[in-house]
This record gives structure tokens, C-alpha cells and sequence, in this order.
């Protein structure tokens, strides 16, 4: 069975450069539409491609860190509840 | 004429009827029924078509306004690509089930009172119910769970209608303010069902529990049922603002550690109404309508997400994402048109969810809302994160679990690419959709900046999810939530006051002479298992002492 077209490293690179570039592209299309902001951090260069990036990697970090104290093995609860923590 | 006929009843006792059908026949009535409900819906004129009174209230138990229109239109569009989905689901009760449940839903947005209402939402919570029945034994617990979260859930609300009945002395359902006791159990009994903070949990616990099809309808009904009597009875409430915020970061957050990928979605449904929620606590009419556009587009992509999901199961039986990946290969079409679910649910531009969530940011702006608009913007990329992104990418691709299951049977595929229609649709020519909403709206979400500023915070979120995706390593676990309250912390509380308990009693029986001893033993000698005042009392010996009872009264009387 041959690797799949879409798992081929050589794929893999000429997705992520098509991805890059597709990510400068709408940054620079900022450049090209009428802005009509309502706040004035909404004017800051950009600013839908920082504050998206910056928003997911808090949430994600702060998702591991609720993880340290929640998380528990999936099998957690399949004992009859008898109280006792695993 | 059509006054007569309403769409929620008919779709209940069609239900009914297809508990007993078989065959074309059965699938005729499951596919027939909700378009028929469908056609009284948009045929009806607007105003009360049945009113009267019962029991001294005033009842309108059915009334069209753009509102109810609007929710019972998308509910009945539900039902029919439920039921084709479903057309091959092997339990006889499910898809009865799911009518009697998808009826009432119909019956409680159109309820003009709030005494109907009621009888509708407990009705709604018999059908989801049976619905997780019908999945088997493995969802019993989830489900008797799930029935005791919505009867306590319906309680509240009993208490809230009762109080502003008596109250008010009227039953009509129209905007109340939080002035009273009865208005916050009412607010409390509508929360219960949106999914909000501290009860959520219910839903990814149960919501996942349901059969591959199962789930599908149980995602459309009681959530967005709530939003639509949010919308009638609480607008602009501004406690709803920090809820619907609150449910939105949960549902992210908790969506991120998730590892079975029907609780990943069941956790973005908690997310989705966090939206509707906040947009009904801002209030103004671009944001009520904001609400209420999401909660239609909301339907159609997420029942379209779980269809995808549901077809997954049904293929390979697995649900982990630990288990699953690669199924691109076997599954394109699923993989298409659980994408395109994906990104509508992402609010991509030219889908559904663009033209419907970009109202609820905009109101937000409007009204200058600054921290409530930061935090939707950021909450968009993070849909991207939870659902647009994660959700395809550890079902459909990330390794190759070397899985290779066949595309499900033509009905399931047919609805899936129904819904799949419907997103991108919806997101093209939204101007129908727009003329549904309660209010009249020139809103243009198609602005050159919105489309841009849109791109870069979904994208880069995109960017995000691959550059820490290392973090995102899915693992053999669960989260706690607020359930482990009554899953673990309550048992063990009583199983702790049980043993105590017994210890007591067994330190009593050995003390003896002593006072707690001897008051012990009295109390024994007249109320023990055998005691005059405790024992049982055989049924001939009771009839006789009531009938010597009623023949002294009767004496009486006559003295």
C-alpha cells in the first residue's frame, strides 16, 4: 500500500509554505479594505493576527494548566462511585 | 383553517405513529411529518391561533410571532435531517423518541403562555430521555443523570411560574425583569437547560452517551429551546452577558483537553450557546438578532459536525481520538462535509456562522462593550482552536490509526450533505435568514475589513494549534467538572454519614444499663420493626377498623 499523496512530506512542506503564505497575504490585504474601527486597539497593525494567535496559545496554556489539577485517567468513573479517588 | 393544526403536536403523534410503522411506510411518515410541520410554520398567520382558559388561566397554547416562527422553522428543519440520518438506526424506540422530544421543542417556542410552556419543556425531557434509553445499557447512568439535572431543572421553573402566576394573576409569557424570587427561579429553570455554569456538566456527560444517531437531534433541541425563551423572557439582562462569557471559555477550555470526539463537540455546544447568551444579555436588537441567527446556524452546523462524528461510529465503533485518524482516505465525503461543518462552526466567511456570530461581536461594538468584544474576538479564534481545527484534524487526519472504514449507507451521506448545503448556503444568500430575525436588519456582514480582520484571527489561530500542537497531544483522560459533586463527592459524603451512623448505633447496643441504652431500647419497644406503633397491620384488620371507624362517625352524626 503506497503512503497516501496528502501524508508525503514533500506535501507536508508545500503545505506550510502555501499556509505561510496565505497568512502574509491577509495581513497584507489589511492594507487594501476600509477600516472602520470601533476601538482604538482594533487600529493597532495586524491586529487580528496577533491577538488570534496570542489568544489560542493562552488558552491553550492555560487549559494545561487547569490540567494539572483536573485531569484525571478516562476510566475514572467507571468504577460504581464508591468515593474513592484513584 | 391551518390554525387548526399545530406543527409541535403533529410531530409528536407522528412519532407515536412510528413506534408502530415498519418499512417505506415508516420512513415515509419520519421524512413527511416534519416537512408538513414545516409548511404550517411558514403558512400560519402571525398573533395567538389557540387561545382559551383552563383551570381559570388564560392560555395561549399556540402563537406565531417572528420569534417562535424563526425557532420553530429551524426545529423542523432538524427533524427531517434528523430522521433521514437516522433512517437506518437499527432501535425501534429512538427515532420515535426523538419525534415525541423535536415536537414539543416545536411546541415549547411556540407556547404564547407560560403554563404551556412548562407542559412542553418537562415533555422535552421525557423525549431526550428516551432518547439515551434507546443507545442501551451503557447509557443508563448518563441518562438517569441527565433525567434528574432536567426534572430539578423543571422544578425551578414550576416554582418561578407558579410564583408569577400568583403574582401577576396573568400566565402570558412576555419579557419579565429580575424583581422578584419567582423571575430568578424561571431565569434559573431556562439556564439549567442553555447548558449554564454550575450545572453544565450534564451535557458532555450525557450528550455523548447516545447512539451514533442519537446525538444528532439531542444537540438541537433543549439548548437552543432555552435561548429562544432567554430571548423572549430575558433580554438584556446583563447577568447573562458574564454567563454566556463564562460557557464560552469553559467550553473552549475543557473542548481543548477532551479526548473522545463526540464530548469535544458536546463541550463546543456549551461554547456555542455561550454566544447566544451573551448576545441576549447585551440586548439590542442587533445583538437579540445576532442571538437568535446563531442559535438557526448553530443547529445546522453542529448537527452536520455530529453527523459526521456519528458516521465515524458507526463506521469504526470508536469514539477516542486516541483510537482514530487517517480516516480521510476510506471516508471522503465525511471528511468534506465534516470540515465544512468545521469551518462554519469557526464562522469562516462564506458560511453559516460568519453571517450569523459576526452580529453578536458587531452589537458588542456598537454599544462600545470593549472587554466583551476583546473577549468574543478571542473566543472566535478559540472555536477555531476547540472545534474548526481540532475536531477534523484528530478524527479525520493526524496519524494513520490505519483504520479503513467504508463511507456510511446513502441516507446518512444524503444528510450529511444536506446540512453541508445548508452552511455554505446560508453563509452566500444569508438575506432569507436575515428576514426571519425578530427585528428588521440592513446588516452587511460582508465588509472587506470584517472579512480580513476575520481571516487573520482564524488563520493564526490555525497557526497557533499547529505550532503548540505538541501541547495538544491527545491523552487516555478526562477533566473533572462540577459533576464529580454528585458523581464521587455526595456518595462519599453519604456512604461517610452511613458507616458513622451505623458505628453509633452499634456503640449503643453495647453500652448497656447506660441512659442512651435504656432510652434507646423505649424507643425500640414502640417504634422498632415490631414495635404497636410501627409494625405492619394486615389489610383485613385496617378495613375493619375503618369501617368501625366510619360507623362511630356515622352514629355521631346522628346524635
Amino acid at each position: 500500500m503506497s503512503e497516501h499523496w496528502l501524508v508525503r512530506p514533500s506535501t507536508i512542506r508545500l503545505l506550510w509554505r502555501v499556509f505561510i503564505a496565505v497568512l502574509a497575504l491577509t495581513v497584507a490585504a489589511e492594507f487594501f479594505v476600509a477600516h472602520h474601527p470601533h476601538f482604538d486597539v482594533e487600529s493597532l497593525p495586524a491586529f487580528g493576527a496577533w491577538y488570534g494567535f496570542l489568544a489560542c496559545a493562552g488558552m491553550i496554556v492555560f487549559a494545561k494548566g487547569l490540567a494539572l489539577f483536573l485531569k484525571r485517567r478516562d476510566t475514572y468513573y467507571d468504577d460504581a462511585g464508591d468515593g474513592r479517588d484513584d | 383553517m391551518i390554525d387548526l393544526l399545530h406543527p409541535g403536536l403533529l410531530v409528536v403523534f407522528a412519532g407515536v405513529a412510528l413506534a408502530l410503522l415498519r418499512g417505506p411506510v415508516r420512513a415515509a411518515v419520519a421524512l413527511a411529518a416534519p416537512l408538513a410541520a414545516l409548511w404550517i410554520v411558514l403558512a400560519a398567520p402571525a398573533g395567538p391561533a389557540w387561545s382559551g382558559s383552563w383551570l381559570g388561566l388564560d392560555m395561549r397554547p399556540l402563537a406565531y410571532d417572528a420569534l417562535s416562527r424563526l425557532f420553530a422553522v429551524i426545529f423542523a428543519l432538524m427533524a427531517f435531517g434528523g430522521a433521514l440520518f437516522a433512517l437506518n438506526q437499527k432501535s425501534r424506540l429512538e427515532l420515535p423518541a426523538a419525534f415525541v422530544y423535536a415536537g414539543s421543542a416545536i411546541g415549547a417556542v411556540l407556547a404564547g403562555d407560560l403554563v404551556t410552556l412548562f407542559v412542553f419543556w418537562e415533555l422535552m425531557a421525557v423525549g431526550s430521555t428516551l432518547v439515551l434509553w434507546s443507545a442501551g445499557a451503557s447509557a443508563y447512568r448518563a441518562s438517569m443523570r441527565y433525567l434528574a439535572i432536567h426534572l430539578l431543572g423543571g422544578v425551578l421553573l414550576f416554582a418561578g411560574i407558579a410564583g408569577h402566576v400568583a403574582e401577576t394573576g396573568s400566565t402570558e409569557f412576555a419579557r419579565m425583569a429580575l424583581d422578584s424570587p419567582s423571575h430568578w427561579l424561571i431565569l434559573a429553570g431556562f439556564l439549567v437547560n442553555a447548558g449554564a455554569p454550575p450545572l453544565s456538566a450534564w451535557l458532555p456527560d450525557a450528550y455523548p452517551e447516545a447512539s451514533w444517531s442519537g446525538m444528532v437531534f439531542l444537540s438541537a433541541f433543549t439548548t437552543k429551546t432555552a435561548v429562544c425563551v432567554l430571548l423572549r423572557g430575558f433580554p438584556g439582562t446583563e447577568l447573562l452577558v458574564w454567563v454566556g462569557l463564562f460557557m464560552v471559555f469553559y467550553g473552549i477550555v475543557y473542548a481543548l483537553l477532551e479526548n473522545d470526539m463526540r464530548r469535544i463537540l458536546a463541550y463546543s455546544i456549551v461554547n456555542q450557546v455561550g454566544f447566544m447568551v451573551t448576545g441576549i444579555g447585551i440586548g439590542t436588537e442587533m445583538a437579540l438578532n445576532g442571538a437568535a441567527a446563531h442559535a438557526f446556524t448553530h443547529i445546522i452546523y453542529k448537527a452536520l459536525l455530529l453527523m459526521s462524528a456519528g458516521s465515524v461510529l458507526y463506521a469504526t465503533g470508536k469514539r477516542k481520538c486516541t483510537d482514530l485518524g487517517g480516516l480521510f482516505r476510506t471516508m471522503p465525503l465525511t471528511t468534506v462535509c465534516g470540515t465544512i461543518g468545521a469551518l462554519a462552526i469557526s464562522s469562516f466567511p462564506l458560511t453559516s456562522g460568519f453571517v450569523s456570530k459576526s452580529m453578536i461581536s458587531q452589537a458588542a461594538g456598537d454599544e462600545h462593550l470593549l472587554w466583551v468584544w476583546l473577549a468574543l474576538a478571542a473566543a472566535t479564534a478559540g472555536v477555531f482552536l476547540h472545534a474548526g481545527i481540532k475536531f477534523p484534524w484528530f478524527v479525520f487526519f493526524q496519524k494513520d490509526s490505519g483504520l479503513r472504514p467504508p463511507e456510511p449507507p446513502l441516507n446518512m451521506r444524503l444528510a450529511m450533505l444536506f446540512f453541508a448545503a445548508l452552511c455554505i448556503g446560508l453563509g452566500v444568500f444569508y438575506q432569507p435568514l436575515y428576514a426571519l430575525l425578530p427585528f428588521g436588519t440592513q446588516y452587511v456582514p460582508y465588509t472587506g475589513a470584517h472579512v480580513v480582520v476575520q481571516l487573520e484571527l482564524l488563520l493564526f489561530s490555525g497557526l497557533a494549534f499547529f505550532v503548540m500542537l505538541p501541547m495538544l497531544r491527545r491523552t487516555l483522560t478526562i477533566t473533572l467538572d462540577t459533576d464529580w459533586v454528585y458523581r464521587r463527592m455526595a456518595p462519599a459524603l453519604v456512604a461517610a454519614a452511613e458507616a458513622g451512623w451505623r458505628r453509633a448505633v452499634h456503640a449503643i447496643g453495647r453500652s448497656r444499663g447506660s441512659v442512651l441504652h435504656r432510652l434507646d431500647s423505649a424507643v425500640q419497644g414502640l417504634h422498632g420493626p415490631q414495635a404497636l406503633f410501627a409494625r405492619t397491620w394486615s389489610s383485613g384488620g385496617m378495613a375493619l377498623w375503618v369501617a368501625l371507624m366510619l360507623a362511630l362517625y356515622l352514629l355521631l352524626g346522628y346524635l
